[in-house]
C-alpha cells in the first residue's frame, strides 16, 4: 500500500520481475487464478450495464446451470459494495480524525447510521437510484449495492477511524518533526496502522453483508418488483414456486461461495496485512494462507500490487512542493469560530428535524406514532426473549469450547462461517413448518431473528473462554472451586466484555433481521408476525413512504436507546471489573 | 583559546506554557539560550515540563506565552531540528533503511543520494547488516540506535534527546552513551549542538556540558550547572560524585528557596497540597534501607539512589513524602531519619500503622478533613466525587484524581477511614 516500498528495497520488486527466470509453477497457478477472475468478472459487468428490459425479458431461471453465473453476480455486488465501503472509510474516517470540526459531525452520525435498519432503507434508495439511472439495469444493481454499503460502511470507517485516533503520540511527532505532508503522513502512518483493523472489520462487515445482498436482489417497493439475477432472487423465486430442490441448491451454492471468498479473498489479505500489526515484539502465531503463500512465491504479486503503488505515487503527486518551514502543532481554537460552527451545526439539526417531522406528519396522525412505538415494544420483547434464550444455550456451549483449545480452533472458523451464512435462505424451511403445523407465526416466527445473529454469542464467548489465563483457571481447580461458584467467580467474569460484545451484535442484528423476519412466504402462504419488522416490511411493499420512515425512526430509537441504556453501561462495567489481563 | 562567545543556536524568552483548556500552568518564565558546540541537559521530575519546553523548540508545540526558536546565523541560515524519541517512534512496518530515509523523502531528496546518505548514516551508527531488518525484530538498544541515525541523516543543527536512553537497560544505555559522546567529540556528526531531556542525574553529568535543573509544578529553571569536567567523564571520580552531590541538594534545597514557610515540599498549601503517587510499602522500604546497615538512620540521595536502584525521579517524591510526614528530614543531599520513623523501622505492623496514621493526622489536612467530614455526618458516608471537586478548585482534574488516590492509599492503609472503589465512597466502617 504504501507507495515506495517497492523501490525502497534495495533490490526493487519489478526489477525482480523483470529478471529472466523461469517462471515457477506457482505463477501458473497465480496467473490461471487471475485470468479467471478477470474473465469472470468482465462477464458479470455486461449484465449489470444491460437495459432494464433485459430483466423483464429473462428472469431468473431456476436451474442450476446459471447458479454459477447468478453466484458471481451477487459476488460482484459484495465486491463492488466492498470497494465503495473501503473508498468511503479512508475518506470519511481521515477526514474525522483530522478536522475537529469534520468529527464533531462525522462521529455521531456515523454512531447513529449503525443503528438504522438498513432494509428500511430500500424504499427510499430504490427509487433514487432508478431515477439516476433511468432505463438501466445499472439503477437497480447500485440500490442492491447501496444496501449491502450501508451495512458495511458505517462501522468500517468507525473502526478505521479509532484507529487513528489512537496512533502511538511518538509517532504523530516523528511524522511532525521529520515533516511528512499530509498526504504522505496519511500513506505513511495512518494507513499502515489502521489497516490490520480495517481488514479484520471489512472481513466481519462483509459476513453481514451477505444477510442484505439476498435481501435485497428481489424487491418490492410499492408498483415496482426488480429481480436482479442473483443467488437472492434464485431463492426468492424457487420460495415463490415451492420448489424444495431449488432452495437446497441455493443454499448449497452460498454455503460454496462464502467459503471460497473467505479462501480466496480475505485470508490472503488478513495474512499480508499482518505485517502492519502495531507491535514490537515478533509474535508467534501469524495468520496463515495457503493462497497467500502461493502469490508470495510468485512474480506476480508485485504486478498486482503495483496499481496500489501506483495510486500512491499519483496522490504524491498532490504533494506540496516545499513543505512548511517550520511545524506548529496545536494551535488554539478561536472561540469565535467555535461558536458559530456549533450555531450552524445545532441550526441545521433543528431545520432537518422540523422539515422531516412536518413532511411525515402531514401523512401520519399521533395514532399512527402510538402503533408503531407498540409494535416496536412487541419487537423488543422478542429480541430480549430470544438473546435470553440463545445466550442460555451458547454461552455453556461456547464456555465448553473455549477452554478446550484443540475445539476451540476448530469451531471457531465454523461459528465464524455460520455468522456469515444468510440465515433468511434458510427462512422457508421454517415457514414449511409452520403452515404444516399450522402454529402461531407471532410465535413461531420469531426465533427467525436470531438464527443469523446467535452465531455473534458463541464465537464471542468462544474467544473470552480461551482467554482466561491458564494460571487462574489452574488456582481455582486447586482451591476446588467449582459448580455455581466457578461460573460466578471464574467463567462469567472472564467471558463477561466478550459476552456483551457478542449480545450487542447480536440484539443490534435481531431488530434489522425483524424486518424480514416477521414476514415470510412460502409459495402463496404469507406469514405475519406483529412488530416493528413487518410493520416496515409491510410500508414498504405499500410504497407508504411516510409509515416506511415512521418506523425506520422508531427502530432507530429502541436500538439506539438498547445501546445507550443497556450495552454501553455493562460494556463500561465489564471493562472496570472484570478485564483479566 | 580566545573566550569568543559561541554564536546562538536557540533562544527561548519568558516562555510559559498552560495545558490547553485548563488554567493549570506548566512552565513558567522560562529563558534559555543555547549556543554552538554545547551539549545541554534539561534535568527535572516527571511533571516538571522539560518535555514540553524540548517539544517547543521542536516546534511540535506552541507555546501559549514567550517565544522558543531556532537562531540563524552566518555559519547555520536555516537551522533545522531533528529528535530522537523516548520510545523511538520507529515505524513498525517499515525496515531500518526506510525508516532512515524517512526524513530525506518527506524532504524530497532524489533516491539514489537519500540511499546513500541513509546507508552511511547505518553505518556511522553501527547497524550494518541490518538494513532490511524490521524494527521488531531489534533489541532495544539497536531500536534506538535506528532512531539517532534517523535523526542525524538530516543533518540537523540541533539534535533533541527526550530521555533517549530510559528504556533501555543500564549496559545497552551506557555503551549508547558512549557512542554517540565519541561521534560528538570526533566531530563525525554534522549537528552543532545536543539538547538532551533527562531525569537520570548521572547521565545528566556524564553528558552534559551545562545542566538546567527545572522545579516542578510549574517547570521553572532554578539552577543552571555548568560541567567542566574533561571529556570522557568516570563515574567514579570524586569531582564527578561531588558534582551529583550537588545536584541532588540543588534539587532538594530548590523547594527551600520558592517556599520558605510552607507546610510540605508539594506545591499548595492545606488541603490544596499536590501529593505525588508514593505507596505506603514503597515507604516503608525506604526507611528501612535507610534505618538499616550501612546508613544507620543517614543516607545520601546519591548512595540511596544506587543502593535501591532507583531513579533520581522515583527517589525524591519518597523522600518528600517521608519529610512531609516528618518521617525524615533533608538536609542538602542528605536524608535523615527522625525519631518517630527509627520507632517504625522497629515497629511490628499494628504499631506501624498507628504511627503512620498519626503522621497523616498531623500532617495531612487532607486526610484530617476528610475524616472530620465522615465524623459529623450521621451515615459516616460520604461520596468521593465531592472530595475531587473540592481539590479541582485547586488544582489540575489530573492532579487532583492522583492526590485523592493518594490519600485514600494511605488512609486505608492507616485505618482511618474505608473506601469502596465500586460505588466511590468513603467511609467509616471497617475502618477501626
Amino acid at each position: 500500500m504504501s507507495p515506495d516500498r517497492t523501490s525502497a528495497r534495495p533490490l526493487p520488486a519489478f526489477s525482480r520481475m523483470l529478471r529472466l527466470t523461469r517462471p515457477s509453477r506457482e505463477d501458473a497457478i497465480a496467473f490461471v487464478i487471475l485470468a479467471g477472475l478477470g474473465v469472470v468478472f468482465f462477464r458479470a459487468g455486461q449484465g449489470a450495464l444491460a437495459p432494464l428490459s433485459a430483466l423483464q425479458l429473462e428472469p431468473v431461471r431456476l436451474d442450476p446451470a446459471w447458479l454459477p453465473y447468478y453466484a458471481l453476480r451477487t459476488v460482484l455486488r459484495m465486491f463492488a459494495a466492498l470497494f465503495a465501503s473501503t473508498v468511503f472509510t479512508l475518506v470519511v474516517a481521515t477526514l474525522a480524525a483530522r478536522s475537529r470540526h469534520a468529527g464533531q459531525l462525522i462521529v455521531p452520525a456515523l454512531d447513529i447510521l449503525q443503528s438504522v435498519p438498513i432494509l428500511g432503507f430500500l424504499t427510499f434508495t430504490v427509487t433514487f437510484f432508478m431515477g439516476l439511472f433511468p432505463g438501466s439495469v445499472l439503477g437497480v444493481e447500485a440500490a442492491s449495492i447501496f444496501v449491502i454499503f450501508t451495512s458495511q460502511a458505517w462501522n468500517m470507517a468507525f473502526s478505521f477511524y479509532q484507529s487513528l485516533r489512537s496512533i502511538p503520540s511518538d509517532l504523530e511527532e516523528a511524522a511532525m518533526v521529520y515533516r511528512l505532508s499530509p498526504i504522505r503522513r496519511f500513506l505513511r502512518l495512518d494507513l499502515p496502522f489502521g489497516t490490520p483493523a480495517l481488514v479484520w472489520n471489512a472481513m466481519m462487515s462483509m459476513s453481514g453483508g451477505w444477510f442484505f445482498v439476498v435481501a435485497s436482489e428481489a424487491m418490492t417497493v410499492g408498483q415496482t418488483t426488480v429481480t436482479l439475477p442473483g443467488i437472492g432472487s434464485y431463492l426468492a423465486s424457487a420460495i415463490a414456486h415451492q420448489d424444495f430442490g431449488a432452495v437446497a441448491e441455493a443454499v448449497g451454492a452460498m454455503a460454496l461461495v462464502i467459503v471460497a471468498y473467505d479462501q480466496l479473498f480475505f485470508r490472503p489479505i488478513v495474512a499480508w496485512a499482518d505485517r502492519f500489526r502495531f507491535e514490537m515484539t515478533a509474535s508467534t502465531e501469524r495468520p496463515q494462507s495457503w493462497v497467500f503463500d502461493v502469490l508470495r512465491r510468485t512474480r506476480l504479486l508485485p504486478v498486482v500490487l503495483s496499481p496500489l503503488g501506483a495510486i500512491g505515487r499519483l496522490l504524491l503527486a498532490f504533494e506540496p512542493r516545499r513543505s512548511r518551514r517550520r511545524v506548529v502543532g496545536t494551535t488554539a481554537p478561536n472561540p469565535l469560530i467555535e461558536r458559530a460552527w456549533q450555531a450552524l451545526v445545532l441550526l441545521s439539526v433543528a431545520a432537518a428535524l422540523v422539515l422531516t417531522g412536518h413532511a411525515v406528519m402531514r401523512y401520519l396522525v399521533w395514532h399512527d406514532v402510538l402503533t408503531a412505538l407498540l409494535l416496536g415494544g412487541l419487537t423488543m420483547i422478542r429480541v430480549i426473549v430470544l438473546i435470553a434464550l440463545a445466550s442460555l444455550i451458547w454461552v455453556p456451549i461456547g464456555v465448553w469450547i473455549g477452554l478446550r483449545p484443540a475445539w476451540a480452533e476448530r469451531l471457531q472458523p465454523v461459528a465464524q462461517f455460520l455468522a456469515a451464512f444468510p440465515a433468511n435462505v434458510l427462512f422457508p424451511f421454517v415457514v414449511i413448518g409452520i403452515v404444516h403445523w399450522h402454529l402461531s407465526p407471532d410465535l413461531w416466527l420469531s426465533p427467525l431473528m436470531i438464527l443469523g445473529t446467535q452465531w455473534y454469542i458463541l464465537f464471542n464467548v468462544i474467544a473470552g473462554a480461551s482467554a482466561i489465563p491458564t494460571d487462574l483457571r489452574e488456582a481455582a481447580d486447586m482451591f476446588g472451586v467449582r459448580g455455581w461458584q466457578w461460573w460466578r467467580q471464574v467463567a462469567i467474569p472472564g467471558i463477561f466484555p466478550y459476552y456483551i460484545t457478542g449480545a450487542l451484535t447480536a440484539s443490534g442484528g435481531s431488530w434489522n433481521a425483524s424486518i424480514v423476519a416477521e414476514v415470510a412466504s412460502w409459495g402463496d402462504h404469507k406469514l405475519v408476525a406483529h412488530g416493528l419488522g413487518s410493520y416496515i416490511a409491510e410500508a414498504t411493499t405499500a410504497g407508504d413512504y411516510a409509515r416506511v420512515a415512521l418506523g425506520i425512526g422508531v427502530m432507530c430509537l429502541f436500538v439506539l436507546g438498547f445501546n445507550r441504556l443497556l450495552w454501553r453501561p455493562l460494556y463500561a462495567y465489564g471493562e472496570r471489573r472484570m478485564r483479566l489481563t | 583559546m580566545t573566550a569568543v562567545p559561541k554564536p546562538l543556536l536557540v533562544e527561548v524568552k519568558g516562555l510559559r506554557h498552560f495545558y490547553s483548556g485548563q488554567d493549570h500552568l506548566v512552565l513558567d518564565d522560562v529563558n534559555l539560550e543555547l549556543a554552538q558546540g554545547e551539549i545541554v541537559g534539561l534535568l527535572g521530575r516527571s511533571g516538571s515540563g522539560k518535555s514540553t519546553l524540548l517539544r517547543s523548540i521542536a516546534g511540535l508545540i506552541r507555546p501559549s506565552e514567550g517565544i522558543a526558536r531556532l537562531v540563524p546565523g552566518p555559519e547555520v541560515p536555516d537551522p533545522s531540528v531533528a529528535m530522537v524519541f523516548q520510545t523511538f517512534a520507529l515505524f513498525p512496518w517499515l525496515t531500518v533503511l526506510e525508516n532512515v530515509e524517512l526524513g530525506l523523502e518527506a524532504q524530497k531528496v532524489p533516491a539514489a543520494d537519500r540511499r546513500a546518505r541513509s546507508l552511511a548514516a547505518i553505518d556511522l551508527i553501527g547497524l550494518d547488516g541490518f538494513e532490511n531488518a524490521y524494527p521488531k525484530e531489534l533489541s532495544g538498544g539497536m531500536r534506538q540506535r535506528v532512531g539517532l541515525a534517523r535523526a542525524l541523516v538530516v543533518n540537523p543543527s540541533l539534535l533533541l534527546m527526550d530521555e533517549p536512553f530510559s528504556a533501555l537497560d543500564v549496559l545497552t544505555a551506557e555503551t549508547l552513551r558512549t557512542d554517540l559522546l565519541d561521534l560528538w567529540s570526533e566531530g563525525r556528526v554534522p549537528i552543532k549542538s545536543i539538547l538532551i531531556v533527562t531525569h537520570n542525574i548521572e547521565e545528566a553529568v556524564l553528558m552534559c556540558d551545562r545542566i538546567l535543573v527545572f522545579s516542578t509544578n510549574p517547570g521553572r529553571v532554578v539552577g543552571e550547572i555548568r560541567v567542566d569536567l574533561p571529556q570522557p567523564r568516570d563515574r567514579l571520580d570524586p569531582a564527578f560524585r561531588a558534582l551529583v552531590d550537588d545536584i541532588y541538594a540543588r534539587m532538594t534545597a530548590r523547594t527551600e528557596i520558592t517556599a520558605p514557610m510552607r507546610d510540605g515540599l508539594f506545591p499548595g498549601t492545606g488541603i490544596a497540597m499536590v501529593l505525588p503517587r508514593v505507596s505506603t510499602n514503597s515507604l516503608a522500604g525506604l526507611i528501612e534501607e535507610v534505618d538499616g546497615t550501612p546508613f544507620d538512620g543517614r543516607a545520601s540521595m546519591s548512595e540511596l539512589a544506587d543502593s535501591l536502584q532507583l531513579e533520581a525521579d522515583e527517589l525524591f517524591p519518597m523522600a518528600e513524602t517521608l519529610q512531609l510526614l516528618r518521617f525524615a528530614e533533608l538536609r542538602g543531599a542528605q536524608l535523615v531519619l527522625t525519631p518517630a520513623a527509627r520507632r517504625y523501622a522497629q515497629g511490628d505492623v499494628d504499631q506501624r500503622k498507628a504511627l503512620f496514621a498519626q503522621a497523616l493526622g498531623q500532617h495531612v489536612p487532607l486526610v484530617q478533613h476528610i475524616r472530620r467530614v465522615l465524623d459529623e455526618r450521621a451515615s459516616h458516608e460520604a461520596p468521593a466525587r465531592r472530595f475531587r471537586d473540592e481539590l479541582e478548585d485547586y488544582m489540575s482534574e489530573d492532579y487532583a484524581d492522583e492526590t485523592l488516590r493518594t490519600v485514600t492509599l494511605w488512609g486505608r492503609y492507616a485505618e482511618i477511614f474505608a473506601y469502596d472503589e465500586e460505588a466511590d465512597r468513603f467511609s467509616l466502617e471497617d475502618a477501626h
